[in-house]
């Protein structure tokens, strides 16, 4: 059963992505022993019956990309979803260990779950601008939970489209409909309204694979330019996109388990696990 | 199968095709402005209007759908935000059991409840009977369009840090709102022509009335009353009011319709 998983030899060129990787010369250590802006301690997640992650443990560090890989259906996106409690949304869930950010127990009895996701803030797989204005769509969060004056709002707008290297396409168009965009301009719209919340962590869930190369790339590059200030963790399909975007990677197996956590030079050189050199080297997934 | 299509089609739209024609046909020589702005004048005199039940038409249904929307929006808005909810649950059940239920049951229910207790007619009972009727119908169609809105969109509230009932409320009522406004448009215009229930509780008048506390006239009850007359001029007059009361419901209809297109007009400008 397992023998035929494994793809012919004669294949195996072909087969194999080759994950093109300039060593980088600064390589922060695996496990960063400096700021961390997420633990996780023995975190379990159950749907239902189903156990979906299993006693994952692990650190993110300050503003530095951190990547999660692994195939389809590993959890990889249950995990992320659980930082920010979206997941509190489908009926019959339930976690287990604790999910600290910068200090706050997540799942915690005294968490105030709107300030959590005011500093949490999500990227989705599909862009999904509101209904409203491309002006109201950055607007909405620091209006809503009071973040800045109403006479700076329109300063913080500007200064959020910037930082999403959206603000020259649409400068001219604040008031058309965020909905008539392209699908990449959603998307860094998105990640805009995100940073409109003035978040410390942002979570990308997939976010690129909704979009074209061109849009995909975009927003790889504003994902490294916005490191410098966020903590950023990112889900992905796409192996190469975690080599190229990521300070750190880690990757999820089937059945919700953690396997590696590394320096993502690491992790795609020299894994210290096999069902992650198997994963990387496109062997399974 | 293309032509038994047609067929079907063909057999759905010609009864309405004869009922308009020979509405406008018959009515359309009793139109003119003293039609709309004139009171009726005693049997066997010829001209006269039907002001007063233009009118009444207007505060009754009106005051029925002030009664009706907000109850039936959010009704329905809960059904579908909660749809695993007791309530929810028990307000779907008994709004499907409302919507098969005869108009003049609605009718007895409001005479009961308002009319028998004053011990007299009342546009306002009418109102209330009208509303009943609303509801269920304002909340189904409420429910199907907000079960429409993507539930990415309530993601991206919620993980902005939206409260639950503010995402409801600002973001997934807002998306749905132009769908939401036809479905209400269309519900206001279907009981705007009942006459069952208004038999009960506004009963008529012969006089221009604006208080909603008396019996009150109405376009359905002015058919009724002019039709089943004895006099051949009383029947021209219903003829007329029947085409005007169409034309009310054409006009909401009308109204839902661009309220649906700017919908998707906005979309995508």
């Amino acid at each position: 059963m397992t023998a035929t998983l494994e793809p012919p030899v004669a294949a195996t060129p072909i087969m194999v992505p080759r994950v093109t990787f300039e060593p980088r010369d600064a390589e922060p250590e695996p496990i960063a022993t400096g700021e961390l802006a997420i633990e996780v301690r023995d975190f379990s997640f159950w749907y239902g019956q189903v156990q979906a992650l299993q006693h994952v443990s692990l650190t993110v560090p300050r503003r530095a990309v951190t990547a999660l890989i692994g195939p389809s259906g590993c959890g990889k996106s249950t995990f992320l979803r659980s930082i920010n409690r979206m997941n509190d949304l489908i009926s019959g869930t339930r976690v287990e260990g604790e999910i600290v950010v910068e200090g706050a127990s997540v799942y915690g009895s005294e968490i105030d779950l709107v300030a959590h996701r005011q500093r949490v803030g999500m990227v989705f797989q599909r862009p999904n601008p509101f209904p409203k204005s491309i002006y109201d769509n950055v607007a909405y969060g620091p209006a809503l939970n009071a973040l800045c004056s109403r006479r700076d709002l329109p300063d913080l707008v500007e200064q959020c489209l910037r930082r999403a290297a959206l603000w020259d396409e649409v400068r001219d168009r604040l008031d058309a409909p965020a909905t008539g965009l392209s699908g990449g301009q959603q998307q860094r719209l998105c990640i805009a309204r995100a940073l409109g919340n003035q978040p410390t962590v942002l979570l990308m869930d997939e976010p690129c694979s909704a979009l074209d190369p061109i849009a995909t790339q975009r927003v790889e590059e504003l994902i490294f330019e916005l490191k410098r200030d966020y903590t950023i963790v990112i889900v992905t399909h796409n192996m190469q996109q975690a080599a190229r975007v990521s300070d750190f990677t880690g990757f999820f197996d089937r059945g919700g388990l953690l396997v590696e956590l590394g320096g993502t030079n690491q992790i795609f050189t020299n894994p210290k696990h096999e069902r992650t050199e198997a994963y990387i080297t496109g062997r399974f997934g | 199968m293309v032509g038994l299509m047609i067929g079907a089609v063909i057999v759905a739209v010609l009864p309405l095709i004869f009922i308009l024609g020979s509405l406008i046909v018959r009515g359309a020589g009793s139109l003119s402005v003293a039609f709309f702005t004139r009171m009726p004048v005693p049997a066997g005199e010829t001209g006269g209007g039907v002001l007063h039940a233009i009118v009444g038409t207007l505060i009754i249904v009106g005051i029925a759908a002030l009664m009706g929307v907000p109850i039936g929006m959010g009704a329905g808005l809960h059904a579908a935000e909660y749809p695993g909810s007791k309530i929810s649950w028990t307000a779907r059940f008994v709004a499907d059991v409302m919507n098969g239920t005869p108009s003049i049951v609605v009718g007895v229910f409001a005479y009961t409840l308002v009319v028998a207790p004053q011990k007299h007619y009342s546009a306002f009972a009418g109102s209330l009977a009208l509303a009943v009727l609303m509801v269920p119908m304002i909340m189904r169609s409420t429910e199907e369009l907000i079960k429409l809105v993507p539930n990415s969109l309530r993601e991206a509230a919620l993980a902005l840090g939206y409260a639950r009932w503010r995402t409801s409320l600002s973001i997934v009522l807002r998306t749905a709102l132009p769908g939401i406004v036809t479905g209400s448009l269309l519900a206001i215009a279907r009981v705007a022509g009942e006459t069952a229930p208004l038999l009960l509780t506004a009963l008529g008048n012969q006089y221009f009335s604006v208080d909603i506390n008396g019996p009150m006239e109405t376009l359905p009850h002015v058919v009724y009353k002019y039709a089943t007359g004895p006099y051949e001029e009383w029947h021209q007059f219903a003829w007329a009011a029947a085409l005007v009361l169409i034309l009310v419901v054409l006009v909401l209809s009308i109204a839902a319709r661009i309220a649906t297109r700017q919908k998707f007009g906005g979309a995508r400008g």
